[in-house]
């Protein structure tokens, strides 16, 4: 290719600008990929703010006791195991009758089944999503990991409380842990060893 | 190859398709068109949300298409026409661009109704916590001790294997037929827990228009109400690996007392399994 | 094509400019580069055409006859990433290449040499992408999506599908830096924005969408690896992240993506349509706005992908609204191509039948787009064949029709010959028919409750699903047909004149057939 005719298109010296404009481009695209990554902090404010996607809160919460004796709120206790997690895990009670405004405590049971040391870590999770903000945990395992020795069983405590300011229209809410061996998904990466054994 | 292409051949497909095009023919199964209006007082709402979007959009279609197909009958050169010239009219932009923002509000209404009734679980009867794991689900009836997991029936499995040579169709509710049912009374209001243990899934029951994702770390709820006794069915609808087309759900709506009955049946049955254990 | 063809007057620069391999690995010649790209995209929708009709193979019946399950899902990932990021958007890069500097009267694209490199990136991109097809684990088989627990099931192969998808995402950003700085630096004395030719148009406005979303994608799989390999939990519950959160990172860029693949097919239209109805467009500026304003609204539609996951009430409200407002762009669309041919003198010439059936099959795709849009019915339509039926109508006779159209149309500008018009009808029935025998029926499964994604279903899907792959094959062979047009018309047939067509708009039509290898080195005057 000739050079006179890159020289003539690559800075056309009359239509000029190419650098500066092309300089700008790239700053736009350079910021939307900042952008992608800006989206984690802001969908996490996000979500806490308005309780999107169940999100409750995983560090201690400090409240004042308000009881609203005129209302029952009926909260359920569910248990997951993430992955192949190699536990035990189920709540000591599946229902309880609750004001608004006041604490409570209940506690899950958790035992290693495993004959070796294992640390765990719960995620917690709201349903109905419009309770999640109102939920609100002053002590909870899921604020930590939890270490168990070989075959422990343990009882792990939950001090809650409802906001009074729950939506009206809700009568009934689920707190819901799902508990994950280690930091990571461990039962995944079991799973992908099991599957590529298999194949 | 297997018999059932023989048996179910395009020139099956043409019969059925002529008797189908017979005036007064009934629809067969096999050849539903539509949506199912299902048996919840909402699945009968999104049906008929559904077609009335449906007809909006055949009735401008009908419009649209119209125009266009006058225009390329009567508007050839062919035909020795001469071109007119006009390129706008801002009258008439304005008004195909104002009155389609009314339908859309004529549509959103009922739509914005029908979801907030969608989104409402107070008042509900029972709980039932559904974990999907690739490739079963799991029903744990709370305050119910009873808890079980559900997978694709044997009959089902062994045929949908890669040259099982099991014709398909001789296999009934081929991949639509698990081994333990859910199990749910009529005319309750039935409140779903949906999340996963490994990755996404999606409990969709057509009849009852329910989907909703089962994602793992997160609780999601949903519900329904089932007017009608009787065995309804649908699939995961969430890409979940290799066996993400094999794991059906059923659900079989019974009266109260059936209901309880099969509650005790379960105790007796499955009580003291251990709680909350994987399940391989 | 040849390199003693007509060039800039005076200078007779080619008499060392390299041939053969060598020429097209160093061009910068955008006609060069153009027809790289549109053959590229040829072989990738045959690639990937290759993998539907395995697809549509296994699906013809219940049972699985031919292929494991995990392999099927490899398939339709495949599928779509070789189709949307190898078929469909290479071959409107392609055309820009072509057609941008000839219609706004420019000697070349403003960045040639950037213009070969973002080229040739994508050669390498996609022998990396098919060669996990033979990796352990094989290829991905998430979905297009690679959602994410399941895509960290992938094998050995998701490193390098993430480094594939950098490579096409830079290869787009480059590629649209390019028309940007084109369009805004190179137009001819006279050429305002406009006055602009509405395929340019179309793409500048594409041209910034994938300046703004290419990156947000790269972002969320750059997430997905360090997820996968270096101990983040963005997307990991377990570790405090969230998978959501990747879906709605992931839909910030696919539902512009989704525009990226239609709007330069607007375009496309808005170029046959005028000519062969002998009639100038009606309503430019309203078209331009359009376009536009579909841009913009596409920005704020995302999570109508994701309507199953959970939102609160007002979130799911907002993204209907949001959604169903775009149809009101697209109806004006529509609208104006119909008002354009009303009372026009028509021809129904190969690139007209195309543009029509486009015309009638993509505002299929725009009504069930619209039903989609209604969360309570996308409960059920979602994730299901409805949606399938749905996406393949804006896709195939949407965006596919149109560069098809717009192949025929331009292919006499730039080979010099008339391709062969009756075997173009042969294609285009022969395409049109195949297209709705295969998707039609696809309504019908999604409605009567068969999930998208599977590799085998209830028997009584039996009778549509054969249907829709008869479909398939017939749409599928008739592309050879396709093929065998474009060749006969490069090696010879009826001499093109300049206009090629009965007095068409736009500067491209001003210079010979074929356009010789430097055109516009003066650039020309617009009035
Ligand atoms: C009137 C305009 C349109 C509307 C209202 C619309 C609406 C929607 C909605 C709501 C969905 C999600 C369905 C679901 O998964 O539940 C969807 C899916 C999709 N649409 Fe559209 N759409 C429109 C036009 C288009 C166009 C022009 C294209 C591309 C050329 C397109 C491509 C797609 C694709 C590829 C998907 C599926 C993505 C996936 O799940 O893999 N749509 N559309
Ligand atoms: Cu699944
Ligand atoms: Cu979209």
């Amino acid at each position: 290719m000739s050079e006179r005719h890159e020289a003539q298109t690559d800075e056309p010296p009359a239509r000029g600008g190419n650098r500066a404009l092309v300089g700008k481009l790239l700053l736009m695209a350079g910021g939307m990929f900042a952008f992608g990554f800006a989206l984690v902090p802001l969908y996490d404010v996000f979500c806490e703010v308005t309780g999107f996607g169940g999100r409750t809160n995983t560090e201690a919460a400090v409240v004042i006791e308000r009881p609203d004796e005129s209302r029952t709120i009926t909260v359920e206790f569910v248990a997951t195991l993430g992955g192949f997690a190699p536990w035990d895990f189920q709540p000591a009670v599946t229902t309880m009758e609750v004001h608004p405004g006041r604490l409570y405590q209940t506690h899950y049971v958790a035992r290693n089944r495993t004959s070796g040391q294992l640390t765990g870590h719960a995620v917690p999770s709201v349903a109905p999503g419009s309770a999640a903000r109102h939920f609100q945990k002053t002590e909870c395992f899921c604020f930590t990991p939890q270490a168990f020795l070989p075959d422990e069983e343990r009882d792990m405590p939950v001090v809650f409380i409802i906001d009074p300011n729950l939506p009206r229209h809700v009568d009934r809410v689920t707190l819901s842990y799902t508990f994950f061996a280690g930091q990571t998904v461990a039962g995944l990466t079991d799973k992908n060893q099991t599957e590529k054994a298999s194949r | 190859m297997p018999r059932s292409l023989f048996r179910r051949g395009p020139g099956a497909a043409l019969a059925t398709l002529a008797t189908l095009l017979a005036p007064g023919a009934a629809l067969a199964n096999d050849w539903q068109l539509n949506m199912p209006v299902g048996i919840t007082d909402i699945s009968a709402d999104v049906y008929r949300l559904h077609m009335t979007i449906l007809w909006i959009c055949v009735i401008i279609g009908v419009i649209v298409f119209s125009a266009m197909i006058y225009s390329i009958f009567r508007h050839r050169k062919s035909l020795g026409v001469e071109p007119a010239k006009f390129s706008h009219s801002t009258k008439v932009e304005i008004v195909w661009t104002v009155i389609p923002v009314f339908i859309l509000i004529g549509m959103a209404i009922p739509a914005t109704e029908t979801l907030v009734r969608m989104e409402d679980t107070s008042g509900s009867d029972l709980t039932i916590k559904v974990t999907g794991y690739q490739w079963l689900w799991e029903y744990e009836y709370l305050d119910e001790d009873v808890r079980f997991f559900s997978r694709l029936h044997p009959d089902s499995d062994r045929a949908r294997q890669l040259g099982s040579g099991i014709d398909p169709f001789s296999v009934e509710n081929y991949l639509l037929e698990v081994d333990n049912r859910m199990v749910v009374p009529v005319d309750a209001k039935v409140r779903l827990l949906l999340t996963a243990g490994d990755v996404i899934h999606a409990w969709w029951v057509p009849d009852f228009a329910v989907k909703k994702d089962a994602i793992p770390g997160f609780i999601n709820e949903v519900w329904f109400q089932a007017n009608e006794t009787g065995v309804f069915r649908g699939q995961c609808a969430e890409l979940c690996g290799r066996d993400h087309g094999f794991m059906p759900i059923v659900v079989e709506v019974k009266s109260q007392e059936d209901y309880q009955a099969w509650l005790a049946m379960q105790r007796g049955e499955l009580g003291d399994r251990p709680v909350a254990s994987t399940h391989r | 094509m040849s390199t003693t063809a007509t060039h800039a007057p005076a200078h007779d620069d080619h008499h060392n400019a390299p041939t053969g391999i060598v020429r097209w690995l160093t061009t910068t010649n955008h006609k060069d580069i153009g027809t790289m790209y549109l053959l590229f995209a040829l072989l990738m929708f045959f690639v990937g055409g290759a993998m539907a009709l395995i697809i549509r193979l296994e699906l013809f019946q219940p049972g699985l006859q031919y292929v494991q399950p995990e392999f099927f899902n490899q398939m339709t990932t495949m599928h779509a990433l070789i189709m949307i990021f190898g078929a469909v958007m290479p071959a409107f890069v392609g055309l820009a290449n072509w057609m941008i500097p000839l219609q706004i009267g420019a000697p070349d694209m403003a960045l040639p040499r950037m213009n070969n490199f973002s080229f040739w990136i994508l050669p390498f991109a996609f022998t990396l992408l098919l060669s996990t097809l033979f990796m352990p684990g094989g290829a991905p088989a998430s979905g297009w999506t690679l959602y994410p627990p399941l895509v960290q099931q992938t094998g050995d192969a998701l490193p390098f599908v993430i480094l594939a998808i950098h490579l096409m995402g830079i290869s787009s950003i480059m590629g649209a830096i390019n028309v940007v700085v084109t369009i805004m630096n190179m137009r001819a004395p006279g050429m305002t924005l406009l006055k602009m030719p509405l395929f340019t148009w179309t793409w500048l406005i594409t041209a910034y969408l994938l300046i703004a979303v290419m990156p947000v994608l790269a972002g969320a799989v750059t997430m997905l690896l360090t997820d996968q390999f270096f101990g983040t939990t963005f997307f990991h519950a377990a570790g405090g992240g969230d998978p959501v959160m990747y879906q709605h990172i992931f839909w910030f860029f696919g539902h512009p993506e989704v525009y990226i693949m239609i709007l330069p097919a607007f375009g496309i239209i808005s170029e046959i349509i005028p000519t062969f109805a002998r009639k100038p467009l009606f309503g430019y500026d309203a078209m331009v706005y359009a376009t536009a304003s579909i841009a913009f609204l596409s920005f704020i539609v995302w999570a109508h992908h994701m309507f199953t996951v959970g939102m609160p009430l007002a979130g799911q409200l907002f993204f209907m609204f949001a959604t169903m407002l775009i149809a009101v762009p697209t109806g004006v669309k529509v609208f104006n191509w119909t008002a354009t041919m009303w009372r026009g003198a028509m021809s129904f010439e190969t690139p007209m039948l195309f543009a029509i059936a486009f015309l009638f099959l993509f505002t299929i795709g725009g009504f069930s787009g619209l039903m989609l849009s209604i969360v309570p019915a996308d409960y059920q339509y979602h994730d299901s064949y409805f949606v399938v039926a749905h996406f393949h109508y804006v896709l195939v006779p949407g965006a596919v029709f149109a560069i098809m159209a717009g192949v025929y149309y331009w292919l006499p500008k730039w080979t010099g010959h008339m391709y062969d018009e009756t075997l173009g009808k042969i294609h285009f029935w022969l395409s049109v028919i195949g297209v709705n025998v295969t998707f039609f029926p696809q309504h019908f499964l999604g409605l009567a409750g068969m999930p998208r994604r599977i590799p085998d279903y209830a028997t009584q899907f039996a009778n549509f699903n054969m249907m829709s792959s008869i479909g398939a094959f017939i749409f599928g062979l008739s592309q050879l047909m396709f093929v065998y047009i474009i060749f006969k018309a490069i090696r010879g047939g009826a001499k093109a004149t300049a206009e090629v067509w009965d007095s068409p708009k736009g500067l491209e039509w001003t210079v010979p057939s074929p356009a010789p290898h430097h055109t516009f080195d003066e650039a020309p005057q617009v009035k």
